[in-house]
């Protein structure tokens, strides 16, 4: 606390005084190695300390904030996946070193998580991604009202998980849901979404398409006006459709913008918890078809009690996460040296 | 001209943080007052902490204290109490959350409500954290396997027993009319009684002439909680071992339960589900197993349109599902005071107050002479004689042990095994071993 007053109180007079006052002490004391003496000299050592703590004091809270709440738990978790510990009795924790990884390995349960949060996060992310693109390409055009579109899109994304979720819940809802009814106008026998396989799984995904596209779409947007207005000109003098600007304009200066959407969008898939909670309870459908790794974790943890395997699981995630943002970055490498 | 326009969106843009941020402070008061002090809200206009003591008691779903205006009796009673209710609605939200803070020993409401699916684990595994109630009561005022089940093996009581779940039938009248059914609860209730296979033969017939759009119950798992409240074996021995692949009276619901799933009879919902309501609220199923707490739910989700249209019927055999205790846990802060409103609000007078506005049925038998005989819900259910029916039931209910696991042990049978069945379409043999390899899990085998 103490050392950033300093530093709040410091910057502006050493700025004000260093090139305007004394130039020549401040030149002096690194240009000819003279030791610094005298008042002006003992601001200038403040001054440039200043320069070095500063940045860390200003940083040292989320920090702190990070190691109370992010590692500490993140440890103490990894300590517990080497127990058997008991929701209902913490105190009580016996040391199985990798029992519960090898119980992990050896689980049914596990690997079809493992597959589950895979293949939603393939069927929620790409058609996600690639709508966001082309969304955010429509909005790009001159518009009337282009502002209340621009919210508009940003309205699912502010909408709760529990109330989108519950919603869509109904909407889905074997028995009188309104897709199901739709359905049955082309002649599509009910499909009962909650149950079925692939239809879980699409359901799901359609929650988090829903919520998310439009949240993409901002930040493709944004970048898309970065764009120069002049290398679409001289695309056009050069006889460019529109389809083209944006093949071979928009989409290789929006790159880096769509690595970090993937990034992202990767990660949030990884964790993907409450849609599918909501949608089917902590087993993710009877035949645990849309449970992905983060519910396994909470059902295994908060529904049956068993934290030291919850707790591998958690760990499992957290190498995995490691993994793709591993694969993220060696791809960024690869297409930024092909550039 | 410009500057005064930035000097707006400046000023804009603080009101905007300002705002933000005493909302989030709000928001982070209201949390943290939630377990600690936070006096009853409107009563007593805020007194300012003068002496009042403020009670908190946390409940899952609907326990009726509220309904039935009891809070309010018992502070005007009190003029010293002030009394909040945590309610969290879903109970496989309100345990862990509850048995986390119970071992932190803090954050706990001076009185938190126990389903009876997590008595065991909090009788075998939290019983230091809650104070002995045997010994300030007079407990003959309890059925006794009530008391029973909230006991230590050393003889501790941790919970006052609140309302049973004495079982019987809830069923629409209007449906099985036109499906030309007998519509008289009592003579419906000789054609199913005794054997749950029986109420299966009553749905074939149902089914033969339902109205569209419409079937005989709402789902198997609610034939399989109800059959399964009436065997006298449940997941676990007396001793605590775990029996499920061998108990009779899981065997037997199973079986009734897989008459329903693989006759088309069932409406294929899910209990508790949005769309389980929204069944309510259409009329999609004609029959759903009505333990006594089920009746205030029913009321409130069928609405004004189900008003007459439903009745009740004995079921076909006396069972027991759900219920409730209070237990005082020792990390609140007010001990003395949170044991004496327990014991009020589990007392005989409130049950029965409690049974008349939402008809949980009391686990006071000497509560039984005093029920009325028209609750405030008999209207709503065709003027149908619950106190009755449920009174029958409930004599005859069987002695249940119930173990650390019960509940999750009960969801994979009814979320993975029956439903496996019932929506899927796979084989009771599928559905059973799917509901073996979950409770492996479960048990971490």
């Amino acid at each position: 606390m103490t050392s950033s007053k300093q530093a709040l109180a410091h910057p502006a007079p050493s700025a004000e005084t260093a090139p305007g006052d004394q130039p020549g002490a401040v030149r002096g004391a690194q240009g000819r190695g003279k030791p610094p003496t005298g008042p002006g000299s003992w601001r200038s050592r403040l001054y440039r300390w200043d320069m070095k703590a500063s940045p860390y004091a200003f940083i040292t809270p989320f920090f702190l904030v990070f190691g109370a709440f992010g590692l500490v738990p993140l440890l103490y978790t990894g300590w517990y996946s080497l127990h058997s510990v008991q929701l209902s009795s913490l105190d009580n924790q016996t040391w199985v070193g990798l029992e519960n990884y090898k119980n992990l390995w050896s689980s049914d349960f596990f690997w079809n998580a493992l597959k589950n949060t895979f293949t939603i996060g393939l069927i929620s992310t790409v058609p996600q991604l690639l709508l966001a693109l082309g969304i955010a390409h429509l909005l790009n055009y001159k518009l009337r009202g282009s502002t209340l579109w621009r919210v508009v899109m940003l309205t699912p994304y502010a909408t709760s998980v529990a109330a989108a979720t519950l919603v869509f819940t109904l909407l889905y809802s074997w028995d009188g849901g309104m897709i199901n009814w739709l359905l049955h106008f082309v002649g599509v026998d009910p499909i009962n979404w909650r149950e079925s396989d692939w239809g879980g799984q699409f359901a799901v995904s359609s929650i988090v398409i829903w919520r998310w596209t439009g949240y993409n779409a901002l930040i493709y947007l944004a970048a898309m006006q970065a764009i120069p207005s002049d290398l679409y000109e001289s695309a056009a003098l050069d006889g460019a459709n529109r389809w083209q600007q944006f093949r071979h304009v928009t989409i290789p200066m929006l790159r880096p913008t769509i690595l970090f959407t993937v990034v992202v969008s990767t990660i949030g898939a990884t964790q993907l918890f409450g849609e599918p909670l909501l949608f089917g309870g902590s087993k993710g459908g009877s035949e645990h078809q849309y449970q992905t790794l983060g519910l396994y974790m909470y059902d295994q943890g908060w529904i049956i009690g068993n934290l030291g395997k919850a707790s591998a699981i958690a760990w499992s995630m957290f190498l995995i996460l490691l993994i793709v943002a591993a694969v993220n970055m060696l791809i960024n490498r690869r297409l930024r040296k092909s550039q | 001209m410009r500057t005064s326009t930035r000097r707006s969106r400046r000023l804009m843009t603080l009101t905007v943080v300002a705002t933000l941020t005493t909302g989030l402070l709000a928001g982070c008061a209201d949390d943290s007052g939630d377990g600690s002090s936070n006096s009853g809200g409107g009563n007593g206009g805020g007194s300012g902490g003068g002496g009042k003591t403020a009670l908190t008691i946390g409940t899952f779903g609907v326990f009726g204290y509220k309904q039935a205006g009891l809070y309010d009796e018992y502070m005007k009673l009190h003029p010293d109490v002030s009394i909040k209710e945590n309610v969290t609605t879903k109970t496989d939200v309100y345990w862990p959350k509850t048995i986390t803070r119970l071992q932190a020993g803090s954050g706990v409401d001076d009185i938190q409500a126990i389903e009876i699916g997590n008595v065991a684990e909090a009788v075998q595994t939290q019983a230091d954290k809650f104070v002995d109630l045997g010994k300030e009561v007079d407990k003959s005022q309890w059925l006794d396997w009530k008391n029973a089940q909230a006991t230590t093996k050393d003889g501790k009581q941790i919970g006052l027993g609140t309302d049973i779940g004495p079982m019987a039938i809830c069923y629409r009248k209007d449906l099985f009319k036109k499906a030309g059914l007998e519509t008289d609860r009592t003579k419906l209730a000789a054609q199913w009684a005794g054997d749950w296979s029986k109420f299966v033969g009553v749905g074939k017939d149902y089914m033969k002439k339902a109205p569209s759009g419409t079937k005989f119950v709402d789902s198997a798992s609610s034939v399989y909680n109800a059959a399964l409240g009436g065997g006298s074996e449940r997941y676990y021995d007396k001793d605590g071992n775990v029996i499920w692949d061998k108990s009779k009276g899981v065997k037997d619901a199973w079986d009734a339960a897989m008459q329903v799933a693989t006759s088309n009879m069932s409406a294929k919902l899910k209990q508790f589900d949005k769309p389980w309501d929204q069944g309510f609220s259409n009329a999609t199923f004609a029959t759903v197993a009505c333990p006594a707490w089920m009746i205030g739910y029913i009321q409130e989700k069928s609405g004004e349109s189900g008003k007459g249209n439903w009745d009740v019927a004995a079921a076909p055999t006396a069972a027991n599902w759900g219920g409730a205790f209070l237990g005082v846990p020792t990390a609140g802060k007010h001990q003395k005071e949170a044991i004496a409103l327990a014991k009020w609000l589990t007392a005989p007078e409130q049950q029965a107050k409690v049974f008349a506005k939402q008809a949980s049925f009391p686990s006071a038998p000497s509560a039984y002479a005093t029920l009325k005989p028209q609750a405030a819900t008999v209207e709503y259910f065709s003027n149908a004689p619950i106190t009755e029916i449920y009174a029958a039931s409930a004599k005859t209910i069987p002695v249940q042990y119930f173990g650390v696991k019960d509940q999750p042990i009960g969801t994979a049978i009814t979320d993975v095994g029956i439903i496996q069945v019932e929506q899927k379409g796979k084989s009771p043999e599928q559905g059973w071993d799917a509901a073996k390899n979950e409770i492996k899990d479960v048990l971490g085998q």
